[in-house]
């Protein structure tokens, strides 16, 4: 928590230097890019339970990630009075975990014991107000040790003529590789660990993903408002993840097998009701299924409460219930007749609760008395699933306009 | 029960001085910038994603 605050206090300090020189900008100057918001959010992630799928559906699950995310929004207008956005959104995780130390535990550090996890993205959009269409594009990145993405995204929104509906269509697809680090039993001779300084040779699997969002959003009345969407994907490629051990009936051992495809369908349901002057009613409920013979159903509830006008408090509670995938079964479960297998408790069947509180501040000068810190957001959440796997986190989020 | 809801209730056509409660920061309809990690978490401890604004599959070792 120390860590969460001293490192965005550092940042806020940096961006509130490059803003005391944007103000001194002449006026004349309006047409160029201005930042319009920045976001800076810390987070403490730790979990716990004893059905890790690096060990066969046993062991440790001990997970600790910290994490920082920096987002920047700039915008301009142009010479046809179109409102241009872009948006660069830099992440970075630093995680430690106990279970996939266990992937190598013959060796002093294994390959993925802790990992730095970085993904930015760049999007730029152009909003017309004579049309009231919204196109734009979006490129992304993400590293860690055993795995690298491209992402490419396109989406195009258009309003009503009196901006009370939108349809919005978005296209992604993501180009991913994994490196295929296997646990030391299961490895063929001359096949490499995949740790820093072993030059025995090791795969890259591809992965593909293709999504495609429809939405959309209604206003109903001057409290209510709501967001339909559906989003179809598809996944080709190494779809198993390469270190999950499977022990069988009969003792032996292999790593994870699963299907080289994957359909998923998710649809969503979002309606946000202003109760009053004071609270806000925020309900989101998900279906989804998969070829996989998954079926999920994710409700969420927050309700944000306004103490006085710059004080707001967010109880939320999430529920969510799945059914365990076709190919999954327990440590020492499967056989070694079976296609594909899995002993991964992520896909497994479970409800899971997430259940919190957020705090929000936002003072009319400005956070401290300075007018560019809009606002603060303190964030705690308990989450916990019936395979007796634990977690907690804190948020912290700064909000610079 | 939303639909039924949105049936009874009806659209009426909110003209842009009548939403300052739709357009209250609280009622964007979309997930909070302080849920972004908590969205990713979920991609990793749970089968089902997307439709939520958060990824729906790839971009990241995850279900």
């Amino acid at each position: 928590m120390k860590k969460i605050c001293i490192s965005v206090g550092v940042l806020l300090s940096l961006f509130r230097a490059g803003y005391g020189q944007s103000t001194t900008q002449p006026a004349y100057e309006k047409r160029k890019l201005k930042v319009e918001e920045i976001n800076l959010v810390s987070s403490y992630y730790q979990q716990d339970g004893n059905n890790s799928a690096v060990t066969g559906g046993i062991g440790t699950e001990k997970l600790t990630d910290f994490a920082q995310s920096f987002d920047l929004v700039l915008k301009t207008t142009d010479q046809r009075n179109r409102q241009h956005t872009i948006a660069f959104d830099f992440n970075i995780d630093h995680y430690t975990s106990a279970s996939s130390d266990n992937i190598d535990p013959l060796t002093v550090s294994s390959a993925s014991r802790s990992d730095t996890h970085i993904y930015p993205s760049l999007s730029w959009s152009v909003h017309n107000d004579n049309n009231r269409t919204t196109k734009g594009l979006a490129f992304s990145y993400s590293t860690e040790y055993d795995y690298k993405s491209y992402g490419f995204n396109l989406n195009f929104a258009k309003a009503s003529a009196d901006n009370n509906r939108e349809v919005s269509l978005k296209a992604g697809a993501f180009f991913d590789t994994w490196k295929a680090i296997l646990p030391p039993e299961l490895r063929p001779d001359g096949y490499g660990s995949g740790a820093h300084g072993d030059r025995d040779p090791i795969d890259y699997k591809p992965r593909n993903s293709y999504n495609l969002s429809v939405s959309l959003s209604q206003v109903i009345n001057k409290r209510m408002q709501l967001l339909f969407t559906v989003e179809p994907s598809f996944q080709q490629g190494l779809l198993s993840t390469p270190f999950h051990r499977i022990y069988f009936q009969d003792g032996g051992e292999t790593v994870e097998k699963l299907p080289g495809t994957r359909l998923k369908l998710p649809v969503s349901f979002r309606l946000h009701y202003f109760m009053g002057d004071r609270v806000v009613v925020r309900t989101f409920y998900r279906y989804y299924i998969d070829d996989w013979g998954m079926q999920a159903h994710t409700a969420n509830l927050e309700v944000p409460v306004k103490l006085t006008s710059f004080i707001s408090v967010s109880p939320f509670y999430r529920f969510s219930h799945q059914t365990a995938v076709r190919y999954f079964a327990p440590y020492e479960q499967h056989k070694q007749t079976e296609k594909y297998y899995t002993s991964d408790y992520d896909i497994s069947g479970f409800n899971s609760q997430f259940v919190g509180i957020g705090f929000r501040t936002a003072p009319p000068g400005g956070l401290f008395g300075i007018g560019h810190w809009q606002s603060v957001e303190l964030r705690f959440g308990h989450y916990t699933r019936t395979t007796g796997m634990v977690a907690n986190s804190v948020t912290l989020l700064a909000k610079i306009k | 029960m939303c639909i039924s809801l949105l049936s009874l209730t009806g659209c009426t056509t909110v003209k842009e001085y009548q939403k300052s409660r739709i357009n209250d920061a609280e009622m964007e309809l979309s997930a909070r910038k302080s849920e972004k990690f908590e969205q990713n978490f979920y991609l990793y401890r749970e089968g089902a994603a997307g439709a939520n604004g958060g990824k729906s599959g790839g971009g990241c070792g995850c279900n």
